[in-house]
């Protein structure tokens, strides 16, 4: 089967995000006020094959432990489904 | 016999000439070592010079870490040859796990490149044997991602260890406890994120690189 993955990485709670506090201070400049808590991540989306979901979603895991973030000052939150038009 | 110092080239590397020229100068001969060579030949000690390894995609060394040469990189590393890493070749040397923690963005996003006072914190390693603690160097940095972070676990045990090579006298990047270079528990793996090789003479600005461009020297012949 197919599976469409989204993986989104964060930096993690504690480490400095200074892109996100850049935008923090920059967005009431155009007037918008109340903004906190912004963070700067990046998305890596592709398709994989795997026997079924399950499979689907520990082979991303290990992408994420072992290449896609660095877990020193990374997270990731990953979401796996079947590719679109599968059944 | 003249001491050989491997320098590793990965596509997107651009220090590797400045850091030839920085062993010649001190009287070793520089090997390059491409990053599809499986083995580190017959050199003594190996630097992984600064640049952009792979253009830094993903993150800065987190694909060099798995270019065959640093197999064999971590395997010199293992035997206790000295390994040095310098500006991205830090970055590379911790995605690699040669050494601990992570460097992230420059706090204030702020990209520096400035001549950066230094401070040699521990004469017991590969790069700084032959300088003093306490001596204050100058030296440039040059980056983005050098904000030295790890765990509170890591920190207490690199500050037990003394493993902190070097500190900053004035912080140009927000890392925790004003490092600008680490080392291994063996002692002979360092990485920081200052530049040596472009303070080794009066038209660069700066010699005091030169200092430890000679330790380096020194620890390959006596690994060797």
């Amino acid at each position: 089967m197919t599976f469409d993955v989204r993986v989104e990485v964060l930096l993690r709670g504690g480490i400095a995000d200074p892109a996100g506090s850049t935008i923090e201070r920059s967005l009431p400049t155009l007037g918008f006020e109340g903004v906190r808590d912004v963070r700067v991540g990046k998305s890596i989306r592709f398709t994989v094959e795997a026997v079924d979901e399950g499979a689907a979603v520990a082979a991303v895991e290990d992408m994420c432990a072992r290449f896609l973030t660095n877990p020193v000052i990374e997270e990731s939150v990953v979401s796996v489904e079947p590719a679109g038009g599968a059944a | 016999m003249t001491t050989r110092v491997g320098v590793v080239l990965f596509p997107g590397t651009n220090c590797e000439f400045d850091t030839a020229d920085a062993v010649r100068l001190v009287g070793g001969e520089p090997v390059v070592l491409w990053h599809q060579e499986r083995s580190v030949g017959d050199v003594d000690a190996v630097v992984v010079p600064g640049g952009f390894a792979h253009g830094d995609y993903l993150r800065p060394g987190a694909i060099a870490r798995f270019s065959p040469v640093m197999s064999a990189v971590a395997e010199f590393a293992a035997g206790g040859g000295p390994v040095v890493g310098i500006c991205n070749g830090f970055q590379v040397l911790t995605e690699a796990g040669l050494l601990p923690g992570a460097l992230q963005k420059n706090a204030g996003l702020k990209f520096v490149c400035a001549p950066a006072k230094l401070r040699v914190e521990t004469v017991s390693t590969a790069l700084t044997a032959g300088a003093e603690v306490g001596q204050v160097l100058d030296v440039p940095v040059n980056h983005f991602e050098g904000n030295y972070t790890c765990s509170p676990e890591t920190l207490a045990e690199l500050r037990a260890e003394d493993r902190i090579v070097f500190r900053y006298l004035d912080n140009p990047n927000g890392s925790v406890d004003d490092i600008a270079g680490i080392c291994n528990a063996g002692r002979n793996v360092v990485g920081l994120m200052p530049h040596p090789e472009r303070a080794t003479s009066e038209l660069l600005g700066s010699v005091d690189g030169l200092v430890l461009w000679r330790s380096l020297l020194s620890a390959a012949t006596t690994a060797a």
